[in-house]
This record gives structure tokens, C-alpha cells and sequence, in this order.
């Protein structure tokens, strides 16, 4: 007997996931106005049945912008997740299944990387690099690539030490059935659970640089730019600084419930 | 004499992940008299903890008393608060798990621990308290017992620590101690000191008690009475000699039998050995583990100087208890763990010291199964991908052709074909180990290290493992390294055997000498430890661990 019961709480997050994704990949058909048009002589405009988020600071239609702005910040922060975690699984296996000086001198070498704080780290790449959104990517990969090390790697050793992979070690196999066939199908779980939450980190990362100023440019927008550019409206309570901040808010709380109530797959092993 | 315990018509009840209910205890009644020692016995599953903790009205997560009572000492306790349950618990029932290592908190000292019950119950004052746990370590014959209880946990042997555990559930005079497999994970030369404490301060001081056990040996010396437990029911209940000697039910007598496992039936294979090359020659092994000293040898030798031989198609077996070096034997000679020095030669060829740098076909030919077919099998790897795997690695087998041997494997292995596609969660422990041989089947060895493959399965289940090893080999000429702490198992599947201690090989014991006892003498104590059948065994058995540390 199969069996799957999906909490609510994690049926909402996953509900409001979906929504996200859809308009990240469908974003230029759902738009009313083209994301750079000015549209109204208002400027931090209410919401209204025109503009359902209002306007922004030179009289933009926030939802457009919002809508759009998801594109990015959701392309560029599953892109980064995806390095961080492919790298950091990756390199993990090695370590654990190679040991020894390898792993040592790995291990140093991303505690020494993850020793620098997030964002001065961030800041100081994005002033040297520039903030072209390849360089973006590969800096949040960079950034969040020890953590999901660390956390693969203490998984992977653990499993390293099971029967099942001496004896695999044994039969002579090489380092790639190893990983692939032994170790990973063992860690998946709590790595897709690490994946989602390394996800909701660079979405906050890059949001935080965007307001900086540092993050994604004009005429692209990601929320966290539209939070920055905005912020003139926050004393006349404007939608549009406070809609882009909900949207964020929303995406990372939507994951992170998500994932604290993942579908956990029961069999009853009895039967 | 009155009834103690009195269990009518018991019933516990498992809720399992998916929501769906198991009776796991199916109506079972007993009664335990005044200063009786009752003992449950079963393999595992059969319920034997699950009645016994119910004795404290506890069940563990997940599970419920679900129906009849259970009377202690004229009260029920399946129907009792939570608040009075942990008034009787430790002052009128106490308990005695079966790994004390586990029981103690390793930051506090021993004695604090032990006098902790009679402190919570508040029954006495706290110097009366340790009088009387003194008093206790010296009953329970623990060496300084005035000073042992000021030492932590990591710093008493498993077997000393086992005592303790027992001074600490005796220390409130309870009227019920329960002995969950006390002694199940402890080496028999330790078990029959640890046995002969129990014993005698139980009987001294007139406690009764539950003793959960899966060895009808161990039970035969400590209990009144016993009863068998299958499938959460009662089997057969009777006075411990009519049960040994005049069994009625199946299934006792099967326990009975996989007690007297039929030894090896091997017609003695007429070998010159100096004319033949040996299938496996081992010549003056160290091994051990740490850095290397300045005389390059390791920081702790675990195997010193050993030297063995083993002809094609015969079995070797290898005895002796924890931490003699006998598995780390195995790991080396499989080239897990590269030894110091010696050598390690298979049909006349050097092998190489790790597997690292071994030949296929080196690799091919000797094959190792551990104890644990739970970590030995992947889980998340299907059966038939499990089984699959050496035969692609090894024989280039694919498709149908993998299939078709997949079968053939299974089929060896006495398997349903139908469990191809299960995954290994979702077979018994002994089918588990079956898969385990079946993989190392697959790579058509010529030598297998078996390191106690029967030692994690019930007696039933190990019995027939141990059958069907021996018909392998008449099938498939093979030859075992048998590592094993049990003697009857080396004696029902060797036709020689080498006893190990601390390291060394004492002694090589042909068939003739296994059964009266070798030289050595750690030998004749290994030998005289096992507990046998006869109840009278423990308080006939002649102590004499002195003339090993002397020898």
C-alpha cells in the first residue's frame, strides 16, 4: 500500500510556489502594460482598477513590473542554487569517498571561503566584477557553494562507511559508480531539502544586493530593485514599495513551509 | 505462594506510519508467583520486550495497551495513571536493559546514577542509599565495590557495567526486576559471570523476575519457568526442565534443534599440504591502526603475527571474542585495511596489501559478507539491482543474460524469485543476509569471508544460513574464512578452527580437539563458557579466567 497525506500548511506553500513559477515562465504574456512604458501621470499611484498595484516613481504599472521582476529574480537565484548545490554534491562525494589529504585540504579551503561574511564577500565581487547577471550567478554559486559542501559531505562520509560501499570498494569500482549508484541515491533527500533552502538564501542575497544598488541593472528589475527604486513612496505608504517587498516575502516563506512539511512517502511496511 | 504478576488476556496495539493498526500482542496471559524467574523467549518480533515493558504499563512509541490487564502486586497497571505508573516504576518494578552502555549517562559517575531511584521514591536517605549499593557491587561480586561507584561509565568493562545496571534496579528491594537480553550482547566467557550474579543475588534475596530472552541455554540457568512466544501469542508455557526435555509445540522443538546443529558432514579431504599449494596462505600478519611508530610498526596492533592456512574446498574457522582481532584478520586478508607486515598470498600468488591495487581477478575470488546484512545492502537499490551489479562488474552479464542468472542466484539461495524487485527494507533480517551471499555468489569466488554472518539472526534463521552455506559448498566447491564468536556455529560448518585472543592465534584446533577442548587455556575457558542446555550448568561451571591472564 502507497500512501501520501499532504499537510495543509505545505499545500498552501506549494500552491503559492506553483503560482510563482508560472509567472516567471509566462511573465510577457500575463503583463497589461510593457514593464518600461509610462503609463500615468501619477506618480506612487494607489491601487486602482487600472493599475492594480498602482504606480511607481515615474508612474510605471507596478504589477508589469512585478510580475516581470519575478523572471529575474527567480532565473538568476535557481541558476546560482543549482551551481552551488551541483558543486558543492559534487565535491563533497569526492571528499568523502577520496579522504585523506584531498578532503583536508578541500575542507580548509571552503572553510576559508565561508569564513568571509555573505554580503561584504557580495559586495566587494559584484564592485570588482561588475554586476552583469552571469557574473551575478557564478558570485551567489561562489557564495553558497561551502555551505552545501559541508553539508554533503558529512552526509557522504557517513554513507562512505556502510557495508554496502566497502563492498562496492571491494568489487573494484570507480569513483563515479560510487557516487552515482551507492552514495547519492542515500542523500538525496535532505540535498533537495538543502537545495530549497540554499535557494531561499540567495533569493534574500540577491534581493539585498538589488537594494543596494549592486544587484541586477536598469532597465532590468528584480524585487529587490524595486524595493530600492521605490523607497520614495514608503512615507506615502505607495504600493510599490510595499508590494515587491510582499512578493519576496512570500516566495521564501512558500518554500521554506514547503519544505518543513515535505510529503513524507509512507509505506506500510507491515503490509 | 501468591501471584505477583498476573497478566489476563493482554493486548498491545501498533499504529504503523501509514495510520493502519497491528495487534502485535494478541491476548496473552501468565502469571509470575512470589520469587519466580519467568522467562519469555522468542526471536525477534515475537513480542517478548513488548509484553514485558507492558509489565511497567509502558509501550513504546507508537504502540498501546489496547485490551486485558495486568495485575502487579494486586494493582493494574494498563489501567493506571501516568502519575502512579511512575510511583511503582523502579520502587516495586524495575528494569535491566539489554545494553547498560546505553542506560548510563556517560557525564555522571557511576554510583550517583545507581542511588538516583531510591532518591527520586524517596525510600531512603541518601548515605543508606549507598550503603546499600556497595552492598549490592559486592553481591553482585563487581571488584572494589567501595570505590568502583566513584569511576564513569567508559571506565568499567560491558560486562562490569551489565552488574551495575543491576545493582541499580535492585537498590529499591523491588518485588518484579525485568531482564530485557541482559546478557545478548556480552562474550560468553563475560555472560557466565554476569549470569552467576543474577543468579545468585536473585535468588538470595528472593526478587522475582522476568527474563526476556532469544537463548534457551541462558534461560535453562536462570528461570523457574518458561514461555515460548511466537507472533505476539503464547506457544507453550512449563517448568524449564519439561520444556528442555519433554517439549510438545513445533516451534520449541525447532528451537530446541537449531540448538544441536548436525556438524559438519565434510568426508576429511585427503590433502598433502606440503605438496599442494594452499588456497589462502597468511604468513606472520600485523595489522593495526594509527600512525606508524619509529620502528614502523602501527600505534595498536590488532593482529599479531598470525599465520594460517587454508586448503581449496575446506573451511577455517576463526574464534574468539570482541576485540581479538579476528574481524581485522578478515579486513586484511580482503585488503580493506593494508597490513604492517606479512604476507597474504591466494593460490600460490602474493596478493597485494590493498584492495586498491589488487587484480580483478584477485578481487573476484575472494569475496567478503559482513554481519550486518542492514548496511550491507544499499537501500536504495532494488534486489535484482543489488544482485545485478558483480554480474555486469565481474562477468559482463546484461539483459536477459542478467536476468536469467539473477534467478539462478535467488534460487541458490533458497529466495522467491519474487522478491527481484523489493527493496531491502522490505525483506526479514534472514532474507537480507540471503541476498548478502547471493551478491557475493555472483562473483564466482573461490574463498568467502564470512565475518558473523549468523551472529545479527535469530536461532532459527541462523541455523538455516549455516545449512545453506554448507550446501553451497558441496555445489560450488567453495572454501570459507568463518569468523564467528559462537563455537557451535565454527564446529557445525569447520573442519578446523584457530582461536584467537588479544591478537594472537593461542591455538589451531582440528575437528577432533573441537570437541574436547584444545590445549590452551583461554581455549578450554572459550569452550567451557558456552552455556549448554542442562539447567544445572552455571552452578557446575568452574571459574578459571585467572589461568588465562597467568598463561
Amino acid at each position: 500500500m502507497f500512501g501520501f497525506r499532504v499537510p495543509l500548511p505545505s499545500l498552501i506553500g506549494l500552491v503559492v510556489l506553483l503560482a510563482w513559477a508560472v509567472v516567471a515562465i509566462a511573465a510577457p504574456l500575463l503583463v497589461p502594460y510593457s514593464v518600461g512604458e509610462i503609463v500615468d501621470f501619477d506618480i506612487f499611484g494607489p491601487a486602482t482598477d487600472q493599475f492594480w498595484f498602482g504606480t511607481d516613481y515615474l508612474g510605471r504599472d507596478v504589477f508589469s513590473r512585478i510580475l516581470m521582476g519575478a523572471r529575474v529574480t527567480i532565473g538568476i537565484s535557481l541558476a546560482a542554487v543549482t551551481l552551488a548545490v551541483v558543486a558543492g554534491v559534487g565535491l563533497g562525494m569526492l571528499a568523502a569517498l577520496l579522504g585523506g589529504k584531498f578532503d583536508s585540504l578541500l575542507s580548509r579551503f571552503f572553510d576559508a571561503l565561508s569564513s568571509i561574511p555573505n554580503k561584504l564577500f557580495a559586495l566587494v565581487a559584484v564592485a570588482g566584477g561588475g554586476s552583469s547577471i552571469p557574473m551575478l550567478i557564478a558570485i551567489l554559486a561562489l557564495i553558497y557553494t561551502p555551505g552545501s559542501y559541508r553539508f554533503a559531505r558529512s552526509l557522504a562520509v557517513n554513507i562512505n562507511a556502510m557495508d554496502y560501499v566497502i563492498v562496492a570498494r571491494l568489487r573494484g569500482e570507480s569513483f563515479f559508480y560510487l557516487a552515482r549508484a551507492e552514495i547519492l541515491p542515500n542523500i538525496l533527500g535532505p540535498v533537495l531539502t538543502d537545495f530549497g533552502l540554499r535557494f531561499v538564501f540567495i533569493v534574500l542575497l540577491l534581493s539585498s544586493l538589488s537594494f543596494l544598488g549592486l544587484g541586477v541593472q536598469p532597465p532590468l528589475a528584480d524585487w529587490g530593485a524595486l524595493v530600492r527604486e521605490n523607497i520614495g513612496g514608503l512615507p506615502f505608504g505607495a504600493p510599490a514599495v510595499i508590494l515587491p517587498s510582499l512578493a519576496i516575502a512570500s516566495l521564501t516563506i512558500a518554500v521554506n513551509i514547503t519544505i518543513d512539511n515535505l510529503p513524507r512517502k509512507i509505506r506500510d511496511r507491515s503490509a | 505462594m501468591t501471584e505477583l504478576v498476573s497478566i489476563r488476556d493482554l493486548k498491545v496495539e501498533a499504529t504503523s506510519d501509514a495510520g493502519r493498526r497491528i495487534e502485535i500482542i494478541k491476548g496473552v496471559s501468565f502469571e509470575v508467583k512470589e520469587g519466580e524467574i519467568v522467562s519469555l523467549i522468542g526471536e525477534s518480533g515475537s513480542g517478548k520486550s513488548t509484553i514485558a515493558l507492558s509489565l511497567m504499563g509502558y509501550a513504546r512509541t507508537g504502540c498501546r495497551i489496547s485490551g486485558g490487564e495486568v495485575m502487579l502486586d494486586g494493582r493494574n497497571v494498563a489501567r493506571m495513571g501516568e502519575r502512579a505508573r511512575a510511583g511503582m516504576r523502579g520502587a516495586v518494578v524495575s528494569y535491566i536493559p539489554q545494553s547498560a552502555a546505553a542506560a548510563f549517562n556517560p557525564a555522571h559517575r557511576i554510583l550517583t546514577q545507581v542511588v538516583e531511584t531510591a532518591r527520586i521514591h524517596d525510600l531512603m536517605s541518601e548515605a543508606a542509599a549507598k550503603a546499600r549499593a556497595i552492598e549490592l557491587f559486592r553481591a553482585l561480586a563487581l571488584p572494589e565495590p567501595e570505590t568502583i561507584g566513584f569511576r564513569y561509565p567508559h571506565q568499567v568493562s560491558g560486562g562490569q557495567l551489565q552488574r551495575l545496571a543491576a545493582a541499580m534496579a535492585l537498590i529499591t528491594h523491588p518485588k518484579l526486576v525485568i531482564f530485557d537480553e541482559p546478557t545478548t550482547a556480552l562474550d560468553v566467557t563475560t555472560q557466565v559471570e554476569v549470569l552467576r550474579a543474577f543468579k545468585a543475588v536473585m535468588r538470595e534475596r528472593g526478587i522475582a523476575g522476568v527474563y526476556v530472552s532469544h537463548d534457551l541455554a541462558v534461560v535453562a540457568q536462570v528461570a523457574d519457568r518458561i514461555i515460548v512466544l511466537k507472533d505476539g501469542a503464547v506457544q507453550e508455557e512449563g517448568a524449564t526442565g519439561q520444556i528442555l526435555h519433554h517439549a510438545r509445540h513445533p516451534y520449541t522443538r525447532e528451537l530446541l534443534a537449531a540448538f544441536h546443529p548436525s556438524p559438519r558432514a565434510g568426508e576429511p579431504i585427503e590433502t598433502n599440504p606440503a605438496a599442494e599449494t594452499p588456497l589462502l596462505d597468511v604468513s606472520d600478519l600485523v595489522v593495526g591502526y594509527g600512525g606508524l611508530k619509529a620502528d614502523g610498526m602501527p600505534q595498536i596492533t590488532a593482529v599479531k603475527n598470525v599465520s594460517l592456512r587454508l586448503e581449496k574446498g575446506r573451511n577455517l574457522g576463526i574464534i574468539g571474542e570482541s576485540g581479538s582481532g579476528k574481524s581485522t584478520l578478515a579486513r586484511a586478508v580482503a585488503g580493506l585495511l593494508p597490513p604492517a607486515s606479512g604476507k597474504v598470498s591466494f593460490e600460490g600468488r602474493m596478493l597485494a596489501p590493498s584492495a586498491g591495487k589488487r587484480s580483478r581477478q584477485d578481487l573476484r575470488d575472494i569475496q567478503i559478507v559482513f554481519q550486518y546484512a542492514d548496511t550491507a545492502l544499499n537501500p536504495a537499490h532494488i534486489i535484482s539491482d543489488i544482485l545485478g551489479r558483480p554480474l555486469k562488474f565481474f562477468h559482463g552479464l546484461r539483459g536477459s543474460e542478467q536476468d536469467v542468472r539473477i534467478n539462478q542466484l535467488l534460487d541458490m539461495v533458497k529466495l522467491p524469485r519474487a522478491l527481484r524487485d523489493r527493496r531491502p527494507a522490505e525483506l526479514s533480517g534472514g532474507q537480507k543476509q540471503r541476498v548478502n551471499l547471493a551478491r557475493a555468489l555472483a562473483a564466482e569466488p573461490k574463498l568467502i569471508l564470512c565475518d558473523e554472518v549468523t551472529s545479527a539472526l535469530d536461532t532459527v534463521v541462523a541455523a538455516a544460513v549455516i545449512d545453506l552455506l554448507k550446501e553451497l559448498q558441496r555445489e560450488l566447491g567453495l572454501s570459507y574464512l568463518f569468523i564467528s564468536h559462537d563455537l557451535s556455529t565454527v564446529r557445525a560448518i569447520c573442519d578446523e578452527a584457530a582461536v584467537m585472543y588479544c591478537g594472537e592465534k593461542v591455538e589451531q584446533l582440528t575437528p577432533a580437539k573441537m570437541d574436547s577442548g584444545g590445549q590452551h587455556p583461554y581455549t578450554r575457558l572459550l569452550f567451557s563458557s558456552v552455556p549448554k542446555l542442562d539447567p544445572r550448568w552455571l552452578d557446575s561451571f568452574e571459574h578459571d579466567r585467572e589461568a588465562v591472564s597467568a598463561a
